[in-house]
């Protein structure tokens, strides 16, 4: 082709980047990695190969790492984690620091080794993850360097084993990395089986870095390696990847008491309201679905258009991925690169081919080999799997709305919840829809905006934990100090003898604002400390929990009251228990055969107070992000909570989690104290007299043990707190893993009149938080 | 010199009106133009990102720097130019690039797109570009505010088309664009484009001057509506000229209005494009957007006086191999 030819046809050609550095790299290194292990490349075990998904070629032998590899790397954080603890923020700060730096010098070997082993275009992984992953490294030198100064009180967790995967591999390394070790925890990471290049190049540069030995250990492995790092014996497991792992991750670790994160899949709605500027939300799409080739957590996968536009935007859309240009993952000028392996090829292939729908592949030229087309299937409905399913590919499925409210409905009528995108030049519509989409990050005339200083994280089945910002360092640290075990759960009086009562009184569950019997229709004995029967409590089964929650889910109005309107009923509530103290303290002592019953009711009304007044005051943050827009951390409520209360101090059990649950917009099922419930039955009345909406506060007497199962299975609760010595956390949490709903299980003591039973750590189990990007320009 | 008889750019496909249909204008449709929608961070975004998508390399980047002199409109105006000034530039235009380097790439008879001049110069381009078939394009209508009355404005198109001008680039009244007043704008473009008769023409719409991307899209609409050939971002004389953001408002305005309409109407961003590296993205944006078409100097120009000597000196490291210096080139 000489030069005249292309001067009429004016192609692009080729324009690869140089393979050849990172080749050597590879070349150097033996091509035979073993694990990062205390500081040094172990001798290569029984090896698998890692190919570029581009060609075929096999770039790498890397070692399958055994249960025995696990625990070496675990022994070997364990060693180093009191020493990087110690050596304080400040110290830890320059590490972190140092390994942002390396990662900006070696920025195109990073790059290029990304491209090879992952199939992405070498643009994204030049030009977005690995100035990311820098970015990563110094905002968490940052937090290092300001931990003891600005989070007095947190310390370490310990060792965090992590799970990443395929997609971006290096980044998502950093997210796992940089937080912890800022934090001062060593860890245990595992890279994905088909991407593990770049975690060995990083560990390449811990070395340079002079990191101690053993903070970062990295194992490689399969599938089979990533559960012995899950059951391994670690202080905390973060795991990113599909929502089916996550459950299972879920399901291992359930009652071992170690903290958790999960970032899993995610369905992401992508809102195109009529007045939007209809050509930049169709570029848009190009970086929300073909970016990664879709093979992104949180690719805007569902596209939800109104219907006036429809049609317009489909044509634009399709003419529009007639352009991309398809290909070669290391050529400059690919827009969509090789999907990660020939496997997850298929598995898109198939899951188009069942689809309904109009199916429109991109004209453009598709190579053969481990390549598929840009596809649009239009004229889908809710119904349709494709809708509901995550493809993990290049393959956008599309709708059509009528209104903000149904366009709202429609993008959350997901198990997911992970991201969103709206598209609107009405700053009305798009901030009336923004905080109403159920999913963990949302961008306004925008998608897939990313940074180190924002959180990201899901809600729903899209899993728990934030990472990045002031919000994800909650993740990796924990209280200080030690706190002594639960006591053991306190056994009810029992007795014989009643006393006539002047009049009977029939304490009930208490339902949608409403006293309700119990459906069983049975009622427990409840006798006083001489044995004296004091009344009857009902025992609530799982019909009752059902009720309860459907009608905590029917008070969804609450959160959006006002917070000052919230507050006000909270001091109202506190009024009111205030008026009848001595009443509730004569009772909780009757109930409990002590003499606390007057202080409680004090704390009860403190309480009250002080969630009144924090109603309005745990604010979100603005996040600084590295554009001119607002990138804004909002705290929102969980939405439907269940408790379970501690078996001791039974108002005070009961109002500790009520309160700051519903002074956030929560709404609550709360399961009384087992041994002592007429406490919760008594207050009851308060709540009635109290302008508190029916449904918000749900409280139900009768077996924890029964009910605690009942409550974190329904698909209906978003969080489960329990404080009840009865509890099974185990179970309680294998059980929650169905929709992955939050939990906050407690197997330490609790001093509930003291600083520990109110604040902060309350307050962020009541909230998710949810960024919302809003760029602007006039 | 005469016309080259296989000239790489055959100049008989310089005027949009010789090959495609000429877009012969609308009713003002003021829905069409108050629907216009520029989500300016959107677009600062597709433009930041553009270059890093598209990367043309070796023969293919020495063709596309070769088309983008195809298209450039090589300009001069300046107060203090003379007969002999625009002359010099004329004789630039015929032979942008050294021979020997046109000869190297295959290229001989390579020109410019047009010669952009004053009134009071036209008659010095026409001579100078006698047989050469590079059109004169004058920039017109009391250029460049634009704020001279109006009847004189529309004499001053006359007699440039009389003195010889085939492309008449008039300035639109930004008054008008951010008064809202579209109706006064589509009525003042509709008469300049009827004073042009047979020369074609470029509405400049001094987009520096507009205030929003979003005024800039309407009246890019509004003047094409009013039949304009070419919508151009700029005089040069307004302290922002072209910008890749602006260019994409405009683009895809062009694009809607050739779906809707069926005639292509040209793009040509001048001012401050000085880089042969910039003139390649400016290329993959016209490409992207609007396709292969439009990369003709029928539907593409750049108004630019610095831009060829830049792409000259990269002709030439890609023909030797060596990186190469200014006084080795021709000045125009």
């Amino acid at each position: 082709m000489t030069v005249k030819h292309l001067f009429e046809s004016m192609d692009y050609g080729p324009a690869p980047e140089a393979a050849g550095d990172a080749l050597a790299w590879i070349t150097d290194q033996g091509a035979r990695f073993g694990h990062l292990i205390d500081g040094a490349f172990a001798a290569p075990g029984q090896t698998f190969e890692t190919r570029n998904p581009a060609t075929g070629e096999v770039l790498a032998e890397i070692t399958q790492g055994t249960p025995e590899d696990v625990t070496a790397a675990v022994a070997a954080a364990r060693r180093a984690q009191p020493k990087w603890d110690k050596l304080g923020g400040k110290g830890r700060a320059r590490f972190l620091y140092a390994l942002a730096r390396l990662v900006q010098k070696h920025s195109r070997l990073l790059a290029v080794l990304e491209t090879m082993d992952s199939g992405k275009p070498i643009r994204e992984a030049r030009d977005i993850d690995i100035p990311l992953v820098a970015r990563h490294f110094y905002h968490h030198a940052g937090m290092a360097q300001l931990m003891e100064a600005e989070l007095p009180g947190r310390t370490a967790l310990g060792v965090c084993g992590q799970v990443i995967p395929w997609n971006f591999p290096l980044l998502m390394l950093a997210w796992k990395v940089a937080p912890a070790l800022a934090m001062g925890n060593t860890v245990v990471l595992k890279p994905a089986e088909w991407t593990p290049l770049t975690a060995l190049c990083f560990a390449d540069l811990c070395q340079q870095a002079g990191l101690p030995k053993g903070v970062v250990n990295i194992v490689t492995g399969d599938s089979a390696t990533g559960a012995a790092v899950v059951a391994a014996e670690v202080d905390k497991v973060a795991f990113t990847g599909s929502t089916d792992v996550g459950r299972k991750i879920r399901e291992a670790t359930a009652g071992r008491g170690i903290a958790l994160t999960l970032e899993l899949g995610g369905k992401s709605p992508y809102i195109v309201f009529e007045d939007a500027d209809l050509d930049s939300a169709v570029e848009g799409l190009v970086d929300a679905i073909w970016f990664n080739g879709g093979q992104v957590c949180c690719a805007g996968s569902r596209l939800l258009v109104q219907e006036g536009v429809a049609e317009t935007f489909h044509n634009r859309l399709r003419a529009r991925m007639d352009k991309l240009r398809v290909g070669d993952p290391l050529d400059k000028s690919i827009d969509v690169g090789a999907i990660v392996d020939p496997v997850q090829k298929e598995r898109i292939a198939a899951l188009v081919d069942a689809s309904g729908g109009w199916v429109y592949r991109a004209a453009c030229e598709v190579p053969a080999g481990c390549y598929y087309p840009p596809t649009l299937i239009a004229g889908l409905s809710p119904a349709d799997p494709l809708m509901q399913e995550e493809i993990f590919g290049p393959v956008l499925v599309s709708s059509t709305f009528r209104t903000p409210d149904e366009a709202v409905q429609m993008a959350n009528n997901t198990r997911y919840g992970l991201a969103a995108s709206v598209w609107s030049e009405n700053i009305n519509t798009a901030l009336d829809v923004a905080p109403k989409l159920v999913a963990g990050v949302v961008w306004v005339n925008g998608s897939n905006m990313f940074d180190a200083a924002a959180p990201f994280g899901g809600v729903r089945e899209s899993g728990f934990g934030r990472e990045g910002g002031w919000e994800g360092l909650s993740a990796y640290t924990k209280p200080a100090g030690k706190r002594g075990a639960m006591a053991k759960p306190v056994a009810p009086f029992d007795g014989a003898e009643a006393e006539p009562q002047p009049v009977d009184r029939t304490a009930k569950l208490y339902i949608g604002g409403k006293q309700a019997r119990p459906d069983g229709g049975y009622a427990q004995n409840i006798y006083d400390k001489r044995g004296k029967l004091i009344g009857q409590a009902p025992i609530a089964n799982r019909k009752d929990v059902r009720n309860a929650v459907e009608a905590a889910r029917g008070a969804s109005g609450w959160a959006g009251a006002s917070a000052h309107n919230r507050a006000q009923v909270l001091y109202y509530i506190g009024e009111n228990l205030a008026a009848r103290a001595e009443e509730f303290a004569a009772g909780i002592d009757r109930l409990t055969g002590g003499k606390g019953g007057k202080a409680e009711v004090a704390a009860c009304v403190d309480r009250f107070f002080t969630y009144a007044g924090w109603a309005d005051k745990f604010d979100g943050r603005v996040a600084q992000a590295p554009i001119r827009g607002l990138a804004v951390a909002l705290r929102e409520p969980c939405g439907v909570i269940g408790a379970l209360c501690p078996d001791e101090m039974p108002l005070l059990g009961l109002v500790s989690l009520v309160a700051p649950a519903i002074a956030l917009g929560n709404r609550v099922v709360a399961v009384a104290s087992e041994p002592f419930p007429l406490a919760a039955t008594d207050f009851t009345s308060v709540l009635e007299t109290s302008d508190v909406p029916g449904g918000v506060v749900n409280i139900l007497t009768g077996p924890q043990v029964d009910l605690a199962p009942v409550l974190a299975a329904h698909l209906d609760v978003d969080a489960v707190w329990s404080f009840s010595p009865r509890v099974d956390a185990a179970k309680v949490e294998r059980a929650s893993a169905g929709n992955l709903k939050r939990t906050w299980i407690q197997t330490t003591a609790r001093d509930w009149q003291g600083a520990a039973g109110e604040g902060r750590a309350f307050l962020e189990a009541a909230t998710e938080v949810k960024t919302v990007w809003v760029p602007y320009g006039a | 010199m005469t016309t080259a008889t296989a000239t790489a750019s055959p100049t008989a496909t310089q005027l949009p009106q010789t090959t495609e249909g000429r877009n012969p204008g609308m009713d003002l449709d003021m829905d069409w133009v108050m629907r216009a929608r520029a989500n300016r961070s959107a677009i600062e975004r597709r433009a930041t990102t553009l270059p890093g998508r598209r990367s043309v390399k070796k023969d293919h980047q020495a063709a596309w720097l070769a088309r983008a002199i195809s298209c450039i409109d090589l300009t001069t105006l300046s107060g203090d130019d003379t007969a002999g000034r625009v002359a010099r530039l004329c004789a630039k235009a015929r032979q942008p690039v050294r021979p020997d380097l046109l000869a190297a790439l295959g290229l001989e008879g390579l020109t410019v797109g047009a010669v952009c001049v004053y009134h009071d110069m036209i008659e010095p381009a026409v001579t100078a570009l006698h047989g050469s078939g590079i059109p004169v394009a004058a920039v017109s209508t009391g250029f460049p505010a634009g704020l001279s009355p109006f009847h004189l404005r529309l004499a001053e198109i006359g007699e440039s088309v009389q003195a010889g001008a085939e492309e008449i680039d008039i300035v639109i009244s930004r008054r008008k664009v951010l008064t809202g007043d579209w109706q006064g704008l589509y009525d003042e473009m509709r008469a300049f484009r009827a004073a042009c008769g047979a020369a074609h023409v470029k509405a400049i719409l001094a987009t520096g001057e507009l205030g929003t991307l979003q005024n800039v899209a309407r009246a890019s609409l509004v003047c094409m509506m009013a039949g304009a050939d070419f919508i151009k971002t700029s005089t040069g004389k307004e302290s922002v000229n072209a910008t890749l953001p602006v260019s994409l408002v405009m683009v895809r305005a062009i694009r809607e209005y050739h779906e809707r309409t069926g005639y292509r109407v040209g793009y040509k961003p001048a001012g401050g494009i000085s880089k042969a590296k910039d003139a390649l993205v400016y290329l993959s944006l016209i490409k992207e957007e609007l396709g292969d078409r439009w990369l003709r100097p029928d539907l593409f120009r750049f108004g630019a006086s610095s831009l060829l000597g830049d792409i000259e000196r990269q002709l030439e490291h890609h023909v030797t191999g060596a990186y190469s210096a200014a006084w080795r080139h021709p000045m125009g």
